[in-house]
């Protein structure tokens, strides 16, 4: 069994099936992160609230499960992914005086680029509104509110302290325009990779994928973009 | 006479393998319009030997679009920019005065012979890995004792028309053989007679493909666009489902 | 050094009623056992239909088998360009076919100058072909009820030809090719791709090997084996411009005729009417476009000389000269393909041509689009029509074809019994490459069927026949004999590369191909093989004097490799030319102008000329010895051919 997993791994198709696998994974949880932050236009109570939920899940455990998911499929997708990329580019040392492609998109060419930048960005965010670190607007108590009673997570205030400043702000549009382009891509290329479409079906997964990231896209940058306009406060 | 051409070309020039090679910049004057790809340079030929120069090596045979021995990439595009072979490319399709690049096919597993002719015999070797069904001359059962759906058969058809001309381990970024691989395995995948090695099959290319050295699908499609044959990379999702599917038997068997 | 033949070699024909012949044969066939199969080293040169299907069955029956081709991968040979199809007896269609039917229709075909009892074993075969290429994955074109689909081809009565689209031969042979590769990954076939035959090593008379140069790297190599299959083709491109391969030459098949094996009608040349013409003198290959575009086509030149330069719709409807309808009204633009193409070259030989060179007639479709509409046509010719579009930059809807015939399959080939053995011991010769089937005129869809045929189920019973008195690996490439002839190998070679003259070997082999064309193509006289004849030696001549071959013998040397084929069509041409200027009769694709009917139909001479020739090397510089098998009908008795 383990050598077959091995095997299965050692594949080209078995790599690239862990980076479809892992890349759903984490498309699901790009929705899923996008639809918690839009609670922010519900009101503090709403998003603190929600925090608090995820934190006591299962007594507090669900939330280090879905860490140590996230982490995994992380690890897993990159390590393939630079594997593949380095394979790709020992299968063609030299390149061609002109170049000649035809149907591929930048953001097909650009994958390894665009998805190492989201893994700094990625490393930041968790920096910036995990561990709070460079996050010293105010002190640490400050970020903590009353909820029902419960002390609980003001995410409400970190989110407009961090996008108030303006250079954040760009970077996390940067950020989403990148991630976006990288789904753009990823998501259509799960379905091809897993085997997940056919001939019918291709132009409508290719669709959907341009769709998703554009939501996601969207749903993202309009949450610094109001908290610099003042919208949320 | 017809209209011809004042064309320069900037050609690939390698001795051998072990050359780095590099472009050398041949004038082709007074090329016929209506000459093919492969005859204007049968032309540059000729004329480069009377000027006891070295001729530019390519390989070609049948000159019909059919056997898939022609192999250079013009201008960045695999065949040139019809997607047809090279030999079935004319020159009307350039313009006086043009530049035109003429590169080998650029893959590890595609080593240079000399300039422009590579050594193909790794897909010689993925379709040893399994590319056939096992069946002994003489034992086949009448032919018409399985029907074949004609859906079936013309899907069959439709991936089997491959060449094995490598123009889409040349098109794709990666150098990946997955369209060759997968137009085999969806072929024989396609019929009653090949269905019952699929498994066995699809693992034992795809490894014997990965081992060649091509790089990995990233779903660019450029094999494709570039595919003279018109071979859709719907094979290779199926090639992808085939391949997971095997494997995971493999494993829990 | 070569022993000459004091009569011509028995054809071994096994005795019994014809269609008991093979299935006798069979039985009466020697065995070799499993254990000692292991031990015998088959030698292969050539990867089409016949050699490729020939390597596999072979390897399959436990034989160990060594393959040579000179392209880069098997699967490149040129059965692979075969368009329409392949021929089998299975009467799917319930249409009255029968074996005996295509039997008969392929000796008549052939113009009753091929032998019966092999003619019948190829349409036995042809049975159990189709069902091989099926269990092999062959995606055959079917019907809805996904039964095999078949179509009437080349003017056949009954619906007997299989076909995958427009491309069989490419299905077929890369069903044997596949079937090839099972063999090579099994560790039972060796294969040498890039590796070209240049010589056969006899051993006691016996073949026994083989000197190949390595392409790659210009080694030159020997390699020993207890027998050696020829399957390398036929040698359309001694006329330059045919519908073959660039690569397909003589070479192989020259060799070993230089070593004494007969080579057998070599005149039979077939021409294929429909062709696009030639554009110009850089023309490297004609391309053939499918025959049934002449169901719908209407064949015209213009009826005055004056009128040639014009472009077509500037020409009248009175002044055009449908001369196809004209001479032959009751077939018209579907006369079969050597009455067709004699009838172009004649109007273009009166200066009525049309195109560049005034080397082409017009295969009009103006009236089909009136009465049917250019989307029937489409339907019908899409493909044809792009390909023609494609190469002349022409609208075919919009302006007529012009089209041209050309050499597309020769029937002759090194001559062999009914076990494919020459007369040389071990030499065996399959498909092409061989004279056995076609007789003077090959029909439609056969080719592929005899490659097929000749491969996987002659030759595995008949091989045994030899071996089973042979020694396995008695001998060795240590043998006195494969030093010799890789040495007359090497001074060939070096022969070649020391000349250092200006002319390439293209340009040799462009003027040769012409005077071929004009003097033994479609029309032959006593006056132009005369003086073909007479002018082909001056061009070897000069060959050997003027040559430039650049770089050395060491490396890969494509202008090497041509060279060594045009010295070979320079020798082998001449006695193609011997041979049409003894047959004094015109039959199938050989037409003598000297023997036709008032109303110029070929005039066939069965009393004197009902014989296969059979020629032998006798030197470099004296004239081949003729040998010749006669041949009986006791089945069919030979008749008149009329398409009036």
């Amino acid at each position: 069994m383990m050598t077959q997993l091995s095997r299965f791994y050692a594949s080209s198709i078995g790599k690239k099936a862990v980076v479809a696998v892992t890349g759903a994974g984490l498309l699901a949880f790009v929705f899923a992160h996008m639809t918690g932050n839009l609670l922010i236009y519900l009101g503090p109570d709403a998003i603190n609230a929600y925090g608090r939920f995820l934190h006591e899940l299962g007594h507090g455990t669900a939330i280090w499960f879905a860490r140590l998911g996230l982490l995994a499929m992380f690890g897993l997708h990159i390590v393939a992914t630079v594997q593949l990329t380095r394979q790709n580019r020992a299968a063609r040392p030299r390149g061609y005086a002109l170049d000649g492609c035809q149907r591929t998109t930048s953001a097909a060419r650009f994958m390894i680029v665009s998805g190492l930048t989201v893994l700094a960005f990625v490393i930041y965010h968790l920096m910036h509104f995990t561990l709070g670190v460079g996050n010293d607007y105010r002190t640490a108590e400050e970020y903590f509110t009353m909820l029902d009673g419960e002390r609980v997570h003001n995410i409400h205030q970190m989110v407009v302290d961090g996008f108030s400043v303006w250079p954040v702000s760009v970077f996390y549009i940067l950020a989403m325009f990148l991630l976006c382009w990288h789904l753009m891509h990823g998501f259509s290329s799960v379905f091809q990779t897993l085997g997940a479409q056919t001939h019918g079906t291709r132009r409508i997964v290719r669709y959907a994928g341009y769709g998703f990231a554009a939501v996601i896209l969207i749903g993202n940058t309009s949450i610094p973009l109001a908290v610099l306009f003042g919208l949320v406060s | 006479m017809s209209e011809t051409l004042n064309l320069i070309l900037k050609v690939w020039r390698q001795q051998g393998p072990a050359d780095v090679g590099r472009f050398e910049e041949i004038d082709a004057k007074g090329i016929p319009v209506d000459a093919s790809f492969l005859e204007m340079l049968d032309i540059i030929n000729e004329r480069l030997i009377e000027n006891g120069a070295d001729p530019v090596a390519f390989d070609h045979d049948c000159r019909e679009g059919i056997c898939g021995t022609c192999s250079l990439v013009i201008n960045g595009m695999p065949h040139g920019p019809k997607q047809t072979t090279t030999c079935q490319l004319h020159m009307r399709s350039f313009r006086d005065g043009d530049v035109i690049w003429i590169e080998p096919f650029r893959a590890n597993a595609f080593p240079v012979i000399k300039d422009l002719t590579v050594d193909r015999t790794a897909f010689d070797r993925i379709i040893a890995a399994g590319g056939y069904v096992s069946v002994r001359t003489g034992a086949a059962p009448d032919a018409n004792s399985m029907p074949v759906p004609k859906e079936q058969a013309d899907d069959a058809f439709d991936a089997a028309t491959c060449i094995g001309c490598g123009a889409c381990v040349a098109a794709c970024p990666n150098a990946s053989a997955m369209l060759f691989a997968a137009a085999k395995i969806g072929h024989l995948d396609s019929l009653p007679q090949g269905k019952p090695e699929t498994r066995r099959r699809v693992l034992a290319m795809v490894r014997t493909m990965d081992a060649e050295g091509f790089g990995n699908c990233t779903n660019h499609y450029e094999c494709e666009a570039a595919c003279p044959k018109e071979i859709s990379a719907d094979w290779i999702t199926r090639m992808n489902r085939l391949h997971n599917k095997a494997a995971t038997i493999e494993a829990v068997r | 050094m070569i022993q000459p033949l004091t009569a011509t070699p028995d054809a071994r024909i096994p005795a019994g009623p014809l269609d008991r012949k093979w299935s006798r044969h069979r039985q009466d066939s020697r065995l070799i056992n499993p254990k000692n199969k292991r031990k015998f080293r088959v030698i292969v040169v050539g990867t089409g239909l016949a050699g490729a299907a020939a390597a596999a069955s072979l390897s399959e029956l436990g034989y160990k088998v060594s393959v040579f081709c000179f392209h880069d991968s098997p699967r490149r040979a040129h059965s692979i360009a075969a368009q329409g199809g392949i021929n089998a007896a299975k009467n799917y269609q319930n249409d009255g076919d029968s074996v005996h039917r295509l039997f008969y229709d392929t000796i008549k075909g052939g113009d009753f100058r091929a032998r019966e009892a092999n003619v019948h074993r190829l349409a036995e075969i042809s049975l159990q072909i189709i069902d091989q290429c099926v269990a092999q994955g062959v995606p055959f074109a079917r019907e809805y009820g996904g039964l095999l689909a078949n179509r009437s081809f080349g003017g056949a009565q009954v619906s007997r030809t299989f076909y995958a689209r427009g491309q069989t031969g490419q299905q077929l042979l890369l069903g044997a090719y596949a079937a090839l590769e099972k063999e090579i990954a099994r560790g039972n076939v060796e294969m040498h791709s890039r590796s070209e035959m240049l010589d056969l090593v006899l051993v006691d008379g016996h073949a026994k090997g083989i000197v190949t140069r390595d392409l790659v790297n210009g080694r030159i190599e020997t390699h020993a084996g207890d027998c050696v299959l020829l399957c390398t083709g036929g040698y359309a491109n001694v006329f330059y411009l045919s519908t073959n391969a660039i690569g397909s030459n003589v070479t192989a098949a020259w060799r070993a005729h230089k070593r004494g094996a007969l080579f057998a009608n070599p005149c039979f040349t077939q021409i294929h009417p429909t062709c696009i013409p030639v554009h110009g003198d850089y023309q490297s290959k004609l391309t053939l476009m499918s025959e049934s575009l002449r169901n719908d086509g209407r064949v015209w030149v213009p009826k005055r000389k004056e009128d040639c330069g014009k472009a077509p719709d500037q020409i009248a409807e009175q002044d055009r000269d449908y001369f196809l309808e004209r001479k032959y009204p009751s077939f018209g633009n579907l006369a079969p393909r050597d009455i067709s193409s004699r009838a172009a070259k004649e109007v273009c030989d009166e200066g009525r041509g049309v195109g560049p060179g005034g080397l082409g007639v017009y295969l009009d479709f103006a009236e089909a689009v009136a009465e049917f509409g250019e989307d029937t046509i489409r339907d019908r010719y899409a493909n044809l029509f792009d390909m023609y579009a494609q190469i002349t930059g022409e609208n075919p809807y919009k302006t007529p074809m012009r089209i041209y015939p050309a050499v597309h399959y020769t029937m002759g080939g090194l001559w062999v019994d009914y076990n494919l053995m020459s007369n040389l011991p071990g030499l065996h010769v399959l498909g092409e490459a061989n004279f056995s089937d076609h007789g003077a005129n090959r029909l439609g869809a056969s080719a592929l069927m005899q490659g097929l045929a000749d491969g996987y189920f002659v030759i595995p019973v008949t091989v045994a026949n030899y071996l089973a008195d042979e020694t396995p690996g008695a001998v060795t490439a240590g043998h006195d004999a494969f030093r010799e002839t890789e040495k007359s190998v090497r001074d060939a070679t070096d022969r070649l590369l020391g000349i250092r003259g200006r002319r390439t070997a293209t340009s040799f082999h462009r003027e040769l191909g012409l005077l071929m064309w004009e003097n033994c193509g479609m029309a032959r006289s006593r006056q132009s093989l005369t003086e073909a004849l007479q002018r082909i030696p001056e061009l070897r001549a000069e060959f050997w004097e003027n040559l430039r071959v650049p770089g050395s013998g060491e490396s890969f040397n494509q202008q090497l490799e041509l060279a060594g084929r045009v010295a070979d069509y320079l020798e082998f041409a001449e006695l193609m030319c011997h041979d049409a200027l003894h047959r004094e009769e015109s039959c199938g694709g050989h037409f003598r102008v000297e023997h036709q009917t008032g109303d110029g139909e070929a005039m066939r001479n069965d009393e004197d000329f009902s014989f296969v020739s059979a020629w032998e090397h006798t030197g470099d510089f004296s004239k081949p010895q003729l040998h010749s098998e006669p041949l009986e009908f006791d089945v069919v008795k030979p008749s008149v051919r009329s398409y009036k």
